[in-house]
């Protein structure tokens, strides 16, 4: 359990200021993967604010959770939401991708809050498994939980690392998959079509929950147990890549886009906007 | 009818082999497989991985007597990399165990990122390496496997000569805090070194002294440098014969010493003359000025011989006699 627990409208209200901040980032970095950065950015603060028990404090305890982001591009969502939870000051966040800055463009252990160095898809849920069999190995409780692309899901190896995990049946291991339906060259069903997806990680014997990814209390459900007993989980959340900013959502484009200054002012004004109504509708 | 397999080491190299006092032994693989068990027994963290290769590993007794201390993959070499390295980073001494053929091609993506740049202490073990599997054909052969982790930051590599290499790099990678990448063969080897011996990653070993040819062999080679220096000694000819067990970090002074004190440098390797130990001392000697007649024994880069591994090894002139002649042949 996280030492912070927030409410649905504290992650709400706390979404506005991540979603900003990795604008202003990948701007100022002049990369980054803004659309997949925004689609699992929700899923990011329920995992980092309520579910995982992970901080600046516990991270050199092996009883810690593990987080691993097989998706490793959408780092920059990963940045801004381990600096908000402290692991390392913010004002590091202006540093990305420049000379000799331990945060490039995707994950290393260099960066506090980092477990594995992602970025080649497709690595991750193999590393997670290995994780969570050393957690099974000695007894302990700590949960696994990793992100993938749907993207990501055409290599080969992800399916490998799907069958072991059934196989050992490792109900600590949770797969989120960042079901935004984009990628690089457009719609996953015309690129690589790999639905439907809960039937095929079912077919694998996994546990298999469809959630909005960008419902918090849904998501809270989804992440706080496995689906089923003795089996892994995947969790297919239900995602909008660019969520929140209006010119982004469902935009192919936005996988790799940074804003111009003139983009980046009116995504921050449409996201100040939509905080006030926030507050005005829910207060 | 086809005639039996030839033996790996002709009956002249084993009367050579006689004269020198050598003693045969067992194959790395097995001297690998014990160590590894022994080790096992007393430290529970020690975790192997294996891709439906405990059998080519000599591992199903360690399976048996462990069972909670090995994790079976099937045939996936990459979920076993990436498996190793997610173990590695939760406290656990991994050792990754698959015919070195796979894992450093199939896996190779795995190595260098969850391994080497992840920076966990996993271990690697490419059994059957270089031209163990002989002649079940190229698939199966392990040429390139020195040559893309040189390349690649971050991990230890060691090809041992015999047992005792074997076992002091499997202690090694035992108790390491970075990445380690052993491979050996199958075949049976003999005791190359006296009993004092110091086992040292990146320092060389002088199995012989002499000033004529130095024979810088790695891994399952060395025997063969060893006997071709022997035969040598029949014509006069002092050789020096370094086992350079570990490709990297490599023992650069002991080849600097080679190519400046010998008149002549031949490196031997199971392995492509390309990107190996015979090209790194290559750039290590050109780079500091150090020019001296030199030849790569290895395996040239064309299609493969069918054939054993005596016969391949035979037809590259890697056996006893083929060694000879190339190193005399540098000194016309």
């Amino acid at each position: 359990m996280s030492g912070k627990t927030l409410s649905d409208r504290e992650l709400a209200l706390k979404a506005f200021h991540l979603r900003r901040k990795m604008l202003e980032t990948i701007f100022a970095a002049g990369a980054g993967h803004t659309g997949g950065g925004l689609s699992c950015l929700d899923i990011l603060n329920v995992l980092y604010n309520r579910i995982l028990n992970v901080s600046p404090d516990n991270f050199s305890s092996p009883s810690r959770d593990r987080y691993v982001q097989s998706k490793g591009h959408a780092v920059e969502a990963l940045y801004v939401v381990l600096a908000d939870r402290g692991f390392f000051p913010e004002s590091e966040l202006e540093t990305v991708c420049r000379y000799q800055s331990h945060f490039v463009g995707h994950p290393t252990r260099h960066v506090p809050g980092i477990e594995m160095n992602t970025g080649a898809l497709g690595h991750g849920l193999s590393i997670s498994v290995g994780m969570a069999l050393a957690g099974k190995m000695d007894g302990a409780k700590y949960r696994v939980f990793t992100l993938l692309g749907d993207g990501e899901l055409a290599e080969g190896s992800n399916w490998e690392a799907a069958l072991a995990a059934a196989h050992y049946q490792l109900d600590t291991l949770t797969a989120i998959i960042d079901h935004n339906t984009l990628q690089i060259t457009g719609c996953t069903r015309e690129v690589m079509n790999n639905e439907p997806l809960d039937e095929k990680w079912r077919a694998f014997g996994w546990g298999v929950k469809i959630v909005n990814g960008h419902d918090y209390a849904a998501l809270t459900a989804a992440l706080s147990r496995p689906a089923e007993a003795g089996k892994p989980t995947c969790v297919i959340a239900n995602t909008v890549k660019g969520r929140g900013v209006s010119f982004m959502e469902n935009v192919a484009r936005w996988h790799h886009g940074v804003p111009s200054e003139a983009e980046l002012r009116q995504a921050l004004a449409e996201l100040d906007a939509a905080e006030a109504r926030f507050r005005e509708e829910k207060a | 009818m086809s005639a039996p397999a030839p033996p790996l080491f002709s009956p002249a190299a084993k009367a050579v082999a006689d004269r020198l006092g050598l003693k045969t032994g067992r194959a790395n693989l097995d001297e690998f497989a014990a160590t590894l068990e022994e080790l096992a027994r007393v430290n529970p963290d020690i975790v192997v991985v294996t891709s439906d290769s405990r059998g080519s590993g000599k591992l199903a007794p360690f399976g048996k007597a462990l069972p909670k201390q090995i994790v079976e993959v099937g045939v996936a070499e990459q979920n076993l990399v990436g498996i190793a390295a997610g173990l590695a980073a939760c406290g656990k001494k991994s050792f990754g165990v698959s015919p070195s053929c796979f894992l450093t091609a199939r896996a190779l993506e795995q190595i260098k990122n969850d391994v080497c740049y992840s920076n966990v202490p996993a271990v690697l073990v490419g059994i059957s390496a270089g031209v163990s599997y002989g002649a079940l054909g190229s698939t199966h052969h392990s040429l390139h496997d020195l040559a893309v982790l040189r390349a690649i930051h971050n991990i230890s590599i060691i090809a041992p000569a015999d047992n005792w290499e074997t076992r002091e790099a499997i202690r090694f990678a035992a108790t390491a805090s970075k990445p380690v990448f052993v491979r050996f063969g199958k075949a049976a080897m003999f005791h190359l070194h006296r009993p004092e011996t110091k086992f040292e990653v990146g320092k060389a070993i002088q199995l012989r002294e002499g000033n004529d040819v130095a024979f810088v062999a790695t891994g399952e080679t060395v025997i063969h440098a060893l006997l071709a220096a022997g035969k040598l000694a029949e014509q006069g000819l002092n050789c020096r014969v370094l086992s350079m067990h570990t490709i990297k970090p490599l023992d650069t002074e002991a080849i600097l010493r080679a190519g400046r004190e010998c008149r002549a440098v031949v490196t031997v390797e199971e392995h492509s003359v390309h990107g190996g130990l015979g090209e790194a001392c290559a750039a290590i000697l050109l780079q500091a000025g150090v020019n001296v007649p030199f030849k790569i024994a290895g395996i040239p880069d064309e299609e493969t011989v069918p054939g054993s591994q005596a016969d391949i090894f035979r037809h590259y002139g890697l056996s006893m006699e083929g060694l000879s002649e190339t190193a005399a042949g540098l000194l016309k």
